[in-house]
């Protein structure tokens, strides 16, 4: 997939919706920050050391080994996409918003699947990123891994004994890993135990998040669980820390599911078909009721109720109603009101090819 | 919205809800964390009289420039080299914000340099004397071949 593709289309590798646990968990991440031996990090450096690091990156990237594993990888100076363009790489995930702010000397280099994206001249000199659906932590681990130790067959990576892969920021320093995974918490939210959850989480060096909204509130129910540690412990400790973590948090959010179901199941019933009936039938739609209706729609499927649906389709829906998108797909800039309009259209269109019954 | 960063300045065309959305995802943590980072360092600056002095002076990188005082500001280093120029003040900080300060994972291979044979050379020895302990001598013995083993290797 081209990068116009990549700005074009909504869906992504990391929205299908499969994997392990994929009724709570959408997406595994697993990100490794690094930098070149000798050169200032990207905040601090000169426009030649960033072309040289663009120039490296590139070539390491574009190793026949390399490219054997995650297939034709495209390079793409940031400075060539348009602001609107940057943003939706930022609402596929695909790169940081801190990394679509500042295009001087900055590139992307993404893989066809876009399940790896190498950030250059982030905060780091390399941000290489994989990205799976589900849970998928430890598979998606030894794939950052794996491509790591593939760029480094030419480059110089900047490494102390003591404090490991060095990094513009002492809270990655160590091992650069950050691990991370997207949930889907309907249950835990609806029955209020998600604040004590996400207070146990922060006493284990993990921190959560809601992953669209404000403050404490999370659009969407969508929540993400990443470490805060980097250094001290062995790569594969973080990735099973954070892996036992979220198994726990899985098993919590089916049990109040049931729990809800059990007790209250015309309340979520009619909570799910009148999801449903807004979407396609409104005419105007926020963002944070899509994301409302997207997630209770999820939650349909997730109990089995919504047949004609999938996780890919309301992954995609999410994608697809973001602004970024929005303002690619009219042309132009809009009001909000004309977005709320646009929005609900492209809702309807593409739920009107499903059969909910 | 437009930003201002580095002296770069970058335009994004949304409205304010928008704005308002877009500024929201994963903005914050990081932000806050680096500047809590700058706050601690500055903590370690103040903290120890013997240091105090040095704030009229500030420390520099000699090679990249990078000072402690830009490093309270922007909570991030210069370049690989800080972190030898600035160890003393960091150190509180990596613990503070990681608990143990020193580095236990993966170890580049071209950049490494014998790290890893050292590494493997301190486990061995630690097994060896677990073997001794137990009194396996005949393990103790091949163990002990396999450190002499990668001792040679290291020269």
């Amino acid at each position: 997939m081209s990068i116009k593709d990549t700005v074009n289309d909504a869906r992504s590798k990391w929205m299908e919706g499969t994997g392990a646990d994929n009724d709570v968990v959408i997406s595994s991440r697993i990100r490794l920050a690094r930098n070149l031996k000798g050169i200032p990090f990207p905040h601090f450096m000169s426009d030649a050391d960033a072309a040289n690091v663009i120039h490296a990156v590139r070539i390491a990237a574009e190793n026949t080994e390399l490219v054997k594993q995650v297939g034709a990888v495209e390079f793409t100076d940031l400075a060539e996409l348009s602001s609107t363009e940057r943003q939706i790489l930022v609402e596929k995930h695909l790169i940081s918003p801190h990394h679509a702010e500042n295009i001087k000397s900055r590139a992307v280099i993404l893989a066809p699947d876009e399940s790896v994206s190498i950030m250059i001249n982030e905060e780091d000199h390399l941000r290489i990123q994989c990205l799976q659906p589900g849970l998928e932590l430890e598979e998606t681990w030894k794939q950052a891994d794996k491509i790591d130790d593939l760029l480094e067959l030419t480059l110089d990576y900047s490494f102390s004994e003591k404090r490991g892969y060095l990094t513009a920021c002492p809270t990655n320093v160590g091992t650069g890993l950050r691990a991370s995974v997207m949930l889907h918490l309907p249950g835990l939210v609806v029955s209020k135990q998600i604040g004590q959850i996400v207070g146990a989480i922060s006493q284990l060096g993990l921190a959560v998040r809601g992953y669209y909204g404000e403050g404490t509130e999370a659009y969407g129910n969508l929540f993400q669980i990443s470490n805060q540690v980097t250094l001290g412990q062995i790569e594969s400790e973080i990735v099973e820390n954070l892996l036992s973590v979220t198994n726990q948090i899985v098993n919590q959010e089916r049990s109040s599911r049931e729990i809800i179901f059990r007790d209250n199941r015309q309340l979520l019933e009619d909570r799910i078909y009148r999801a449903i009936g807004t979407m396609r039938y409104a005419r105007m739609i926020t963002s944070q009721e899509a994301l409302k209706n997207i997630s209770d729609m999820r939650l349909g499927i997730e109990l089995g109720l919504l047949k004609g649906l999938t996780f890919e389709k309301i992954n995609e829906l999410i994608i697809l109603t973001r602004p970024a998108f929005l303002i690619k797909k009219a042309g132009q800039e809009m009001e909000a009101g004309e977005r709320d309009v646009l929005r609900a259209n492209i809702i309807r269109e593409k739920l009107s090819e499903i059969k909910f019954d | 919205m437009t930003k201002i960063i580095n002296g770069n300045k970058t335009e994004t065309n949304l409205c304010e809800v928008c704005a308002q959305e877009e500024n929201s995802i994963g903005m914050g943590p990081n932000w806050m964390l680096q500047n809590i980072v700058a706050e601690l360092f500055n903590q370690s600056i103040s903290g120890s009289p013997q240091v105090q002095v040095t704030r009229s002076k500030p420390i520099q990188c000699e090679q990249c420039g990078f000072t402690d005082v830009n490093f309270s500001q922007v909570g991030k280093l210069g370049c690989p080299k800080c972190y030898e120029v600035f160890e003393q003040k960091l150190d509180p900080v990596l613990r503070r914000v990681h608990g143990f300060p020193t580095h236990t994972g993966k170890i580049p291979q071209r950049t490494g340099g014998s790290i890893g044979l050292r590494r493997q050379i301190e486990e061995l020895r630690q097994e060896l004397q677990k073997a001794v302990t137990r009194e396996e001598y005949e393990k103790a013995a091949e163990i002990r071949d396999k450190i002499r083993g990668l001792e040679n290797q290291l020269g």
